[in-house]
């Protein structure tokens, strides 16, 4: 494995950008599927675009990769602009979400496929030797003279992405390329993937909408909502400051209590819940007096206590309890602000004897771990 | 409802079952079956009428099959790569084109090129130099050719058309993602993947033309094709050598046509 490996993601921002969108649109009729993007790639990081269906996340990868025209903006790769520059001449390579390996092929003509368009002519030697390389990398050594639909579907995965990768691209692009696999086999590509990205140091581009995919891959994700960038940030950016309510329901699980800041005061602001209840929090992006904001509570950031009853302490109810192991999540419900989930570390439990349905309990947080967050 | 549809197959099928239960009859009447034997076979072969007119059949097959599956395949392609007006008026033609009669097409075909040879015959002959024979265009095994070929391209188009549009299209962009320039994707891609289409378009285009009668009753000239031969016999009496071409036609078109299905069968599959 190299060096590359064990960069910190403070070493990765000083690298070269090697591709970047400037206030990209693409239209499609009426449809807007990608609204002024702005972003830059940096140089071997994987960056995710996570969002939910039909946010742009396949058209903003298509029109890094040449098969889609921007509307409006620029699209560049290694400072050069190329809007209108075809896929075949784009140092760039992709992994289709159903892998679109070629059917009339074997296993090793399609990974040689791209090698075998290079001109002058590589000798066949050279190709034969890269693609046993690239069937090593990706797990699958021997399998050169199959056939494409006597492969598995995780199978056929490998050699889409040993595909790509053996052309050395500047940058990879992955469209949900896990999506069509099962939970564990998903994981154990997750790995892989981080690992030859790592080994390789190529920059990958992952598109998804799972956010545990994301979170536990990517350096960076890139949040999209109806065509736009809502935000970047490393996962544990986004997870400790999400800019407003949607990054934070997107990335991780979150309580969430709406309401309206009342004032503003040092680090923290006042918020009136439309419950009733008022509640501090930290607040992320500026706010100001009435804006429209959630509460942002982190489910491991609640404390259940079985005695107390001081101050910013709530009575609750065990509503329900499902045990994980290290920790056990308890749905619990307080009288005004109503359902929430709480998370708490076996040891709580051990400490205090076990919380059963139907216990009354003091639930209770350190106000810098309430968010106030726009409620858009 | 099960004992209706034996009744229409068997008022399909027992004619022809008849014809080649006939075909090896050993007596000369096609009405009473008097053993077993081959002979109307070798006595069919045998006849140099036949031979010629299978000749021209075979001739204007082979040659009306070929251009039309592949500038049927050539047509299909480029259709495939337009969008708009343009693309579904010319889709609404080709479907009128087979759907057309083959009796209208005759006709159709007849008046055109009569009218057109017309206008042209006095032409060649007046740019022609002196001393020899202008030639002069008329019906004959060409003009059969031209009409079979375009009442056929259309069919070709037809089976490439639905082979493309059921060709996943992140095929050809993964082609292209991979370096390959958009004539590199067609040799390497599109056209292995349309090929069993375009061998099928073929071998129905061949079954079709050498089976066809109306267009070439009207077309070809002076020229006997093979039905157009057994037509005239029949004219004399059924006999049983006229039982065993139509056997033989008919063993033959069976056999293109079911190669014809499996191609387009395991073309679908292999492009899943
Ligand atoms: N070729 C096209 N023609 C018309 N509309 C399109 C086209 N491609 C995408 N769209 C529209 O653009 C929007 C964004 O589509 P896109 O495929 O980028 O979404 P996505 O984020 O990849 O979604 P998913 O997670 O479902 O793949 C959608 O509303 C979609 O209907
Ligand atoms: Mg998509």
């Amino acid at each position: 494995m190299s060096k590359s490996a064990y960069a910190t993601t403070d070493e990765k921002r000083d690298r070269n950008i090697v591709a970047e969108l400037r206030r990209v649109t693409k239209r499609f009729g009426d449809v807007l599927a990608a609204d002024h993007l702005d972003l830059q790639i940096r140089e071997g990081e994987f960056l995710s675009f996570l969002g939910p269906s039909g946010c742009g996340k396949t058209t903003a990868l298509r029109m890094l990769a040449g098969f889609e025209v921007p509307t409006e903006g620029d699209v560049l790769l290694d400072g050069e602009i190329v809007n209108r520059l075809e896929a075949h001449r784009r140092p760039v390579n992709m992994v289709f979400q159903h892998y679109a390996l070629f059917p009339h092929l074997t296993v090793a003509q399609n990974i040689g496929y791209g090698l075998k368009q290079v001109r002058p002519r590589l000798p066949r030697s050279e190709i034969a030797e890269k693609v046993s390389k690239a069937l090593e990398l990706v797990r699958l050594p021997g399998f050169e003279n199959r056939r494409i639909w006597e492969m598995s579907g995780g199978q056929q995965q490998r050699v889409a992405l040993a595909r790509a990768i053996i052309n050395e691209p500047k940058m990879l692009l992955l469209d949900e390329p896990l999506a069509a696999l099962d939970r564990k086999l998903r994981k154990e590509m997750q790995i892989e993937l981080q690992n030859i990205q790592r080994s390789l140091g190529i920059t990958f581009i992952l598109v998804t909408h799972d956010q545990e995919e994301a979170l536990s891959m990517s350096d960076r994700i890139c949040i999209m909502r109806d065509g736009r960038i809502v935000q970047v940030g490393s996962p544990q950016d986004l997870y400790d400051r999400p800019m407003n309510r949607y990054v934070a329901d997107f990335v991780g699980t979150s309580n969430f209590f709406d309401g309206r800041v009342t004032s503003v005061s040092g680090d923290l602001a006042e918020v009136t819940l439309d419950a009733g209840l008022t509640l501090s929090g930290r607040p992320i992006d500026k706010v100001s007096a009435g804006q429209a904001v959630s509460i942002s509570v982190r489910p491991e950031q609640v404390h259940l206590t079985r005695t107390g009853g001081g101050e910013g302490q709530l009575p609750v109810t065990v509503h329900n309890r499902i045990f994980l192991g290290e920790h056990t999540e308890y749905l619990v419900i307080h009288e005004t602000l109503g359902e929430f989930l709480v998370l708490a570390p076996r040891q709580s439990e051990l400490n205090e004897g076990p919380f059963n349905t139907g216990d009354v309990l003091q639930a209770s947080w350190d106000a810098g771990a309430a968010l106030v967050l726009d409620r858009n | 409802m099960r004992v209706y549809a034996t009744l229409v197959y068997l008022f399909l099928y027992i004619p022809i079952g008849v014809i080649a239960l006939f075909s090896f009859n050993a007596g000369r009447h096609a009405s009473q079956l008097q053993g077993f034997s081959i002979k109307w076979y070798g006595k069919a072969l045998n006849n140099p009428f036949v031979m010629d007119a299978l000749e021209t059949s075979l001739i204007v097959a082979l040659v009306s099959a070929t251009f039309a599956s592949v500038f049927g395949a050539m047509a299909a392609v480029a259709l495939h790569g337009i969008k708009g007006p343009v693309r579904t008026i010319f889709d609404g033609l080709i479907y009128v084109a087979v759907m057309i009669p083959g009796i209208v097409i005759g006709i159709a075909t007849l008046i055109g090129l009569v009218t057109l040879f017309d206008q042209l015959n006095p032409m060649i002959a007046a740019i022609w130099p002196g001393g020899f024979e202008p030639p002069k265009l008329q019906m004959g095994m060409l003009s059969l050719i031209a009409a079979h070929t375009m009442f056929l391209m259309a069919l070709c188009i037809i089976i490439v058309r639905a082979r493309l549009s059921g060709m996943d299209r992140s095929l050809t962009e993964a082609s292209a993602d991979l370096y390959a320039t958009p004539m590199a994707t067609f040799r390497q891609v599109t056209l292995p993947l349309i090929f069993p289409a375009i061998v099928a378009g073929f071998l129905l285009s061949f079954t079709f033309s050498f089976d066809d009668f109306i267009i070439a009753f009207f077309v070809a000239g002076s020229e006997t094709t093979l039905p157009i031969y057994v037509f005239s016999s029949i004219r004399r009496g059924v006999t049983p050598e006229i039982n065993a071409i139509g056997t033989m036609v008919l063993g033959v078109s069976l056999v293109l046509l079911v190669t014809a299905q499996i191609l387009l069968r395991r073309g679908e599959k292999k492009s899943r």
